[in-house]
């Protein structure tokens, strides 16, 4: 018998191509995803050194960061630089032979949401992305981690990373969530709990019953996060709803493969006693509605709390939280739902997808956004927008004063024309709320889509379980 | 790969903690296709103001500092995106080492993979170099790989834990790349057997 193992071991032992003495690996990569504004100096690398791309069947590109989300962007991109970007993506899919979504391509949307939705994604795959959310494919069963440019270069050459292994940590979530809790509250209350260094040198495993609980999506949001709290990537093992999600879609096993696979991926659990250099846990009832109030993802707060004090806490974190709420413009002691704002922005690899929307609009039949509020829904493919359409979700976001964009990564990072002015205060379901991440000066709080729906009808953050 | 030499100068303190990606180069800089040229907008929105002007007591912005070499910064810098950039822009404005107590995961390798030595050292040791920084260019750090030291103006000095193949590829200016080419054969071995055992990946 061999030592028991987690499932992060277990994908990692499978893709091992080589280990040096030192126990430096060469880690075998399933699945290269790419986007414009982390690749375009890794593909003159290769033009430039005489390489070409190992895999370009296992290599899928699509344009995200710098789209204009607005309905005539078909006429093209206005910003030169943004435009040269996603040219040269056009260029390098092309002449380098992967696989690629266009702007113009119905299922283009962010990388992260793309990638599930065409069946790219598989349980117990290695997936790499030259963007640090790629932890969001961890919800499949799958090892999915963000690289750098000069490491994207390497896998493209040699579809192998140079990689040690990470230290195992398990996050558990016992029992259910309350009512007006989601998938977006555990993620932030977890990494509340561990700080954003506290999963540096590790994978996490989420589990326990409020993450076997949640759908897909969910534990996508969940996984997404992994990385704001410093860990190296965060997985879910796959189970019946997994394997429900991925049947029939575009790139997904068929036939004799997917038996083989559905057998091979039903290995992939940790087994018993196996061993976790940390272990977290929290209760799923005990996690409530949560909202930021701070400048870093680990400044989170239950949204019936105060805004903290500096000296509430300890050492370098003083000055950072007294640096914060000058930057956020908040005071001490000030209660979360008094916090008025006029910003919503609906969307990102975080909680673009359908279930996201359904959500947010479940909370907004029948009402109207705030007077003088700015609000934006970016499903995060095309596919999640032609789902909403038809599902009736567009309708109800734009009868509520909502504008019903096209698909890309928009607001969450503001690379593209959606940006906050300075100290325009944004409630916004993506996961950075770094200082100027919105546009310079703008403010962020993260929040689920259910609580920022409910905050652009009354103009403040709002407490899902009293919204009516 | 340029090969790293040891560095004695000046370092700027930043103690700050959880200085992050978007601080280091904001993403309106990330737009460019190159890999050079980043320095002039590297820690971008708190270098200057609004139209473009210096914000004097940026740490950076001071004369002693305008030069460094080294940033002595507060816990956990670089979190954030895996943006390249961020070490792109500090090779580009001179800085060769950092110092901290700990780095994100993403941006400690990225900033191998670019001739930048992120040095990790326990508080007390930070603390003591924060101090030296605080001291402009009374103070020189000096940081050597080949010994794994980092010695304070005083002549303090602190041992620091490197991977030995990542210091191998910094002293010797490697390029990963070709290294790996180097076992192309054990790729190949490993991906035929592979694509036996799960076709439809
Ligand atoms: S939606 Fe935001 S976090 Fe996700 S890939 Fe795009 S920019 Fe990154």
């Amino acid at each position: 018998m061999s030592a028991p193992k987690t499932i992060y071991d277990k994908i990692w032992d499978a893709h091992v191509a080589h280990e040096a003495d030192d126990g430096t690996c060469l880690l075998y990569i399933d699945r290269h995803l790419v986007h414009e504004v982390t690749s375009p100096q890794a593909f003159e690398g290769l033009r430039m050194s005489g390489r070409t791309v190992r895999a370009p069947e296992k290599t899928i590109a699509v344009p995200d960061h710098n789209v204009p989300t607005t309905l005539d962007r078909a006429k093209g991109i206005d910003n030169e630089e943004s435009r040269i970007q996603v040219e040269a993506l056009d260029k390098n899919a092309k002449e380098f032979g992967v696989h690629y979504y266009p702007v113009s391509d119905v299922r283009q949307g962010i990388v992260h949401i793309v990638g599930p939705e065409q069946g790219w994604t598989l349980p117990g795959m290695t997936v790499v992305c030259g963007d640090s959310h790629t932890a969001t494919h961890g919800a499949f069963g799958a090892l999915a981690h963000g690289i750098g440019t000069s490491e994207v270069e390497h896998v493209l050459a040699t579809q192998t990373l140079i990689q040690k292994k990470s230290k195992n940590m398990k996050v558990e979530i016992t029992g259910s969530l309350r009512p007006g809790v989601t998938a977006k509250d555990i993620t932030m209350s977890v990494i509340g709990h561990t700080g954003t260094a506290g999963g540096t040198g590790y994978v996490i495993e989420y589990c326990g019953q409020a993450i076997e609980e949640l759908s897909m999506e969910g534990r996508m949001t969940v996984c997404n996060m992994a990385i704001e709290g410093g860990a190296r990537a965060g997985l879910i093992a796959p189970d019946q709803k997994t394997f429900d999600y991925v049947k029939g879609r575009p790139h997904a096993p068929k036939g004799a493969d997917w038996d083989a696979a559905l057998a091979y991926w039903k290995t992939l659990f940790t087994d018993e006693d196996a061993h976790f250099d940390l272990v977290v846990t929290l209760k799923g009832e005990d996690i409530a509605p949560s909202v930021t109030w701070g400048t870093s993802p680990e400044d989170v707060l239950p949204i019936d709390a105060v805004v903290p004090n500096p000296t509430d806490f300890e050492g370098g974190k003083v000055d950072a939280v007294t640096r914060s709420l000058e930057y956020m413009g908040l005071e001490a002691g000030q209660k979360l739902t008094d916090v008025e704002i006029d910003t919503v922005f609906i969307g990102s690899c975080t909680n673009g997808r359908i279930e996201d929307l359904r959500a947010a609009a479940a909370v907004l039949k029948g009402k109207k956004i705030k007077d003088g509020m700015r609000a934006m829904v970016v499903p995060g493919s095309g596919l999640v927008r032609a789902q909403a359409e038809e599902e009736g979700l567009a309708e109800i976001f734009k009868d509520a004063g909502f504008e019903w964009r096209m698909a890309g990564c928009s607001m969450c990072l503001a690379m593209n024309p959606d940006q906050l002015a300075p100290g325009e205060r944004c409630a916004a379901t993506s996961n950075r709320n770094f200082e100027g991440r919105q546009g310079r000066g703008g403010r962020t709080h993260l929040l689920s889509p259910a609580m920022a729906a409910a905050a652009a009808v009354t103009g403040k953050l709002t407490d899902i379980r009293s919204f009516s | 790969m340029e090969k790293f030499e040891n560095v004695s100068g000046v370092a700027a303190p930043m103690p700050l903690i959880n200085i992050d990606t978007d601080m280091i180069i904001p993403k309106q800089f990330l737009k460019t296709i190159k890999r050079s040229g980043l320095g002039v907008n590297l820690f971008d929105e708190m270098r200057y103001d609004d139209k473009g002007n210096e914000i004097s007591d940026f740490v950076l912005n001071q004369t002693a500092y305008r030069d460094a070499e080294i940033i002595v910064a507060g816990d956990n810098f670089g979190c954030g995106s895996s943006r390249e950039h961020a070490p792109w822009a500090l090779k580009d404005f001179g800085i060769k080492v950092i110092i901290s107590t700990s780095f994100a995961d993403i941006f400690y390798n990225n900033s191998f993979k670019n001739g930048i030595l992120p040095v990790v050292l326990p508080k007390e040791a930070v603390d003591v170099l924060m101090e030296d920084a605080q001291k402009g260019s009374n103070a020189r750090i000096t940081v050597d790989l080949e010994n794994q030291t980092v010695s304070a103006t005083d002549g303090t000095e602190f041992k620091f834990e490197v991977d030995p193949f990542k210091k191998e590829c910094l002293m010797d200016g490697l390029d990963d790349i070709g290294l790996t080419m180097q076992k192309v054969k054990a790729i190949d071995t490993f991906e035929t057997e592979y694509g036996k055992n799960m076709p439809w990946v």
